[in-house]
């Protein structure tokens, strides 16, 4: 791709590097690549949920037109399976098939249609099994054992403090979250192109270009240096891209046919083609003095992690340890497990399991508040998590933790008024605002306005001990006239703005006006993922690290050209002197010089969480928002209209503040989504609803105004004090939603999305 | 199957089309204009929208032969060389491009919405572009982006003394 320069310090909010590309259609997306002679690779995928394969036979398909492979599970050169923590996923199913649409066969033909039809051709003849779909008999012994590890894909345990302590008010609730999906609009494609030397150039759209690498060498049998990848444009992720989908396939393809393999799924292939948010089953009780001082919690979670083990394992571990929300709590008790069952595979999803406990933590929060009689946010507010707190895994929380103020500025904006556009103002009707929308199916008979807070936290970055860093080399030489720094990381930019950032970034550290970004791929070192909120913090590290490197030799060569200046430093294209004044543009400092480096950054260690008690400093940062959700509901119909959303987010420091307020916007509608409008639909292990047409994503006319209130506390830790932003948005959004519902009805409502037979139901 | 129609104001022929294919198929395999998104194929996400004879469709819900003859414009139709169309301005000044993969169908869907409605309320805009999904943005900053471009397109040219009125 062609990168563009972009000007901008940090703090400022330039235009997108890759901006002008995209809004001309120019953006180049790993579903427009073309490559000469390429051939188009398709899958044959189970039409079962749980069935042992007996045989496949391909020559009907081998004999269709343009049709040039058909493979299988034994034509895997390397290991046959593979994933994220644990390799438990068949590269093509091996003698069975663990979940409605896991992949079988693959074929590769001329053209997409002939490719389709070929796969269609693939016979498959199968032994179909009972599926087991309950998350909870899969803990039990009665259950078929779907790995041979058992059904337990990990348990983690957290004792912390009094395990028998007791409470004068005591509240209990059983919450149940339903399956979400990333929904990223691009689909699942690359391209990959052989050598003719029997490696292979994979251009794709993925989260993490090296785990991918590093798997593919294992699947391929190939040294890590003849599998290349290069990110293309990556239309959206949010966890949906960090496992394999297509991309050990179109490899396998393009080395057995000699040819370049395009693979881009359609959407129903896209719904089974990538892991999911896992649903859950949430069991709180919370005892808490009268005056509403939190004495112990005990929470059971049940995560159901599908056919295989994906990220579920940090997943859980996440789920546990932020089971209590961001509150101090002298005692709690946290059992959770993620188990296999023959549903489909679940894994990464912004928020991370910290979205479905805040839903269960917050709704206790708000019954406790209404068994004491207290006001909410004011119950919330004396338990609220501080600089100081100790976690219930007993790592201390260092640097900004604005629990209180956050809720604090939340309730400080104005609130809507009530019937405005709804006709019970006497005005005129305007259905857009009415629940239920232009159905036009009430105007504003049987409404109820409802207001709700929700707060919820989790961890930036790797947890647990993962090796968590990030490689960038910066470039710095003259070009036209004109220094110009170029940036290259492996860091997958997914929308989120991370080429721009990482360009301000190295024009504030170099002094540089004229900064390119090149574009990411496995030529140098490992970014890490595009996930847990890291990029910025750990790529953004490195990036600075790098160029700190590059400045302290330019500046060691102006000394050794010119002149010792103390103080000298680098701006506005030049070496300039402790005032300000100019001592050499760096356009004439350098000449022909390349000064090039090289730097990891790695933040500080983390440790595993304890089997037998769960404790340990297993976190690095921790980020915070609060929301507040002003809801009319039809207690009719069961019909929401979220009227108004207001949040506040402690950022660190806002390196792009546009960016930012790009990602709380955003972050809030997915957070929306999962309250009251989206799920996968799974029955018997089958989903009913793998398209947009039936999976409902928020619109527009879904999305109601957002109030911001953005902190900058500066954590001391992190490079700038910024804070890892993507996820928080995602976690207390829907809580908020869903309380604001509860006070419009007065229903319990315990699931989510809500649905109107939770509304109106008896 | 050969197909001729003019796209952006150029006539162009594909040939060899297969018979099933997709207006969006036409245009992105047959005439190398990727632009128009692939993202749902079923009418739901808007991220393929194009002008068919001026009217907005998705084009992945016509058939390749219903463009015979007529005319199609694209994403790709809409700035002038190398500068950008107001709208595609107003979207990166915005800020409401992320991942970007809607940008297209949302820039399209955006300039259709100001030639007929040069200053459209806030309720107008949420319901022109209902028929286009994005993940990312949240839709704050494309109404924003809205907003700012029906500004911009209605404010006085210099120097043409008549100002007013999109200039579309």
């Amino acid at each position: 791709m062609k990168p563009t320069p972009v000007s901008g310090q940090i703090g400022d909010s330039p235009r997108r590097a890759d901006g002008p590309q995209k809004v001309r259609g120019d953006f180049e997306y790993s579903s427009d690549l073309k490559a000469a002679g390429m051939l188009w690779g398709a899958t044959v995928r189970s039409p079962h949920p749980y069935a042992r394969i007996v045989a496949i036979d391909a020559a009907e398909a081998l004999a269709l037109p343009g049709v040039h492979a058909v493979l299988t599970h034994l034509d895997v050169p390397g290991t046959k399976v593979y994933g994220l923590e644990i390799q438990d996923q068949p590269v093509l199913a091996i003698d069975v098939v663990r979940y409605w649409g896991e992949a079988v066969a693959l074929v590769a033909a001329d053209h997409p249609e002939h490719a389709r039809r070929a796969a269609q051709a693939v016979r498959v003849t199968y032994e179909v099994l009972k599926p087991l779909t309950d998350p909870e008999l899969a803990l039990t012994d009665d259950a078929p054992r779907l790995h041979p590890g058992g059904n337990v894909t990990r348990q983690v345990k957290i004792r912390h403090g009094d395990q028998s302590a007791q409470a004068e008010v005591v509240v209990s609730g059983e919450y149940e979250v339903g399956m979400q999906d990333q929904a990223p609009l691009g689909p699942e494609s690359g391209l990959a192109i052989p050598d003719g030397r029997g490696g292979i150039d994979l251009h794709l759209a993925t989260q993490w270009l090296h785990v991918d690498r590093d798997q593919l060498a294992g699947i391929l049998a190939l040294p890590p240096e003849k599998v290349r990848l290069t990110l293309a444009g990556v239309g959206g992720a949010f966890g949906a891209r960090e496992d394999l989908s297509m991309q050990a396939h179109a490899c396998l393809l393009a080395l057995r046919t000699g040819r370049p393999v395009k693979m881009s799924y359609s959407r129903p292939e896209s719904f089974v083609g990538h892991v999911h948010r896992h649903p859950g089953k949430l069991r709180y009780e919370h005892g808490a003095t009268r005056d509403g001082k939190l004495v112990y919690v005990k929470a059971r979670v049940l995560l159901d992690g599908g056919a295989y083990a994906s990220s579920s394992t940090a997943v859980i571990a996440n789920a546990c340890c932020f089971a209590l929300g961001p509150y101090e709590c002298p005692s709690a008790t946290v059992d959770g497990w993620v188990v296999y069952t023959n549903n489909p595979p679940c894994g990464a999803m912004r928020g991370f399991g910290s979205v479905q406990n805040c839903y269960a933590h917050e709704a206790q929060m708000d019954k406790l508040a209404a068994a004491i009689g207290m006001d909410p946010v004011e119950l919330r507010q004396r338990n609220a998590m501080k600089t100081g707190s100790r976690l219930i895994t007993g790592q201390v929380v260092e640097g900004p933790a604005p629990v209180a103020e956050l809720l604090d500025r939340i309730k400080a904006f104005p609130l809507p008024v009530e019937g405005s556009g709804s006709g019970r103002g006497g005005g005129k009707v305007d259905l857009t605002q009415m629940p239920g929308g232009v159905s036009n199916t009430t105007h504003g008979e049987g409404v109820r306005r409802g207001v709700g807070y929700a707060v919820g936290f989790k961890n930036v970055g790797y947890s647990e001990g993962f090796d968590d860093y990030s490689t960038a080399r910066i470039r710095l030489s003259v070009a036209n006239g004109r220094p110009r720094a170029e940036v290259h990381t492996a860091a997958a930019e997914v929308g989120q703005g991370l080429i721009t950032i990482q360009a301000q970034i190295a024009a504030t550290e170099l002094g540089v006006t004229d900064v390119v970004v090149l574009d990411a791929d496995t030529q140098v070192g490992s970014a890490g993922s595009s996930s847990a909120s890291r990029q910025t913090y750990i790529t953004g590290g490195a990036v600075k690290a790098a160029c700190e490197a590059v400045r302290e030799r330019v500046l060691a060569l102006a000394q050794s050209e010119i002149g010792r200046s103390a103080g000298a430093r680098l701006e506005r294209d030049a070496v300039v002197s402790a005032d300000g004044g100019l001592i050499v543009t760096l356009a004439t400092l350098l000449g022909d010089a390349v000064v090039e480096e090289t730097r990891e950054f790695r933040p500080r260690r983390t440790h595993r969480l304890d089997a037998a008690t769960g404790q340990a400093n297993a976190h690095l940062q921790y980020a915070f928002a609060a929301h507040r959700a002003v809801v009319d509901v039809d207690t009719e119909l069961g019909l929401v209209k979220v009227v108004e959303l207001a949040t506040a987010q402690d950022v660190g420091k806002a390196i792009n503040p546009q960016a930012v307020e790009g990602q709380l916007e955003g972050g809030a509608a997915q957070g929306l989504g999962l309250a009251v409008m989206e799920e996968i639909q799974v029955k018997d292990g089958v989903i009913r609803n793998a398209s947009f047409t039936d999976y409902l994503l928020p619109t527009i006319l879904d999305m109601p105004p957002l109030l911001m209130d953005i902190l900058e506390l500066g954590d001391p830790h992190s490079p700038y004090g910024l804070k890892g932003v993507g996820e928080p948005p995602t976690i207390s959004s829907g809580p908020a939603i869903v309380a604001a519902i509860r006070a419009a009805t007065g229903r319990p409502i315990t699931r989510v999305p809500v649905r109107p037979q939770d509304i109106v139901g008896a | 199957m050969r197909i001729a129609c003019t796209v952006n104001g150029t006539p162009r022929v594909a040939e060899d089309v297969w018979e099933g294919t997709s207006l969006l198929g036409v245009l992105r395999e047959h005439m190398d204009l990727p632009g128009s998104k692939n993202a749902c194929e079923q009418g739901e996400c808007g991220s393929c929208s194009v002008y068919l004879d001026g009217r907005l469709v998705c084009a992945c819900l016509v058939l390749g032969g219903q463009a015979q003859g007529r005319e199609v414009i694209t994403v790709e139709g809409l700035a002038s060389g190398e500068v950008l169309h107001p709208v595609q301005e107003a979207f990166l000044e915005a800020g409401a491009v992320q991942c970007g993969f809607c940008t297209p169908g949302l820039v399209v869907a955006t300039h259709d919405l100001l030639t007929r409605t040069p200053q459209p309320t806030t309720v107008e805009i949420r319901e022109a572009l209902a028929g286009n999904i994005c993940r990312c943005t949240g839709y704050v900053k494309i109404i924003d982006a809205v907003h700012l471009a029906a500004k911009r397109l209605t404010l006085p040219r210099e120097g043409d003394g008549k100002g007013g009125g999109p200039r579309l």
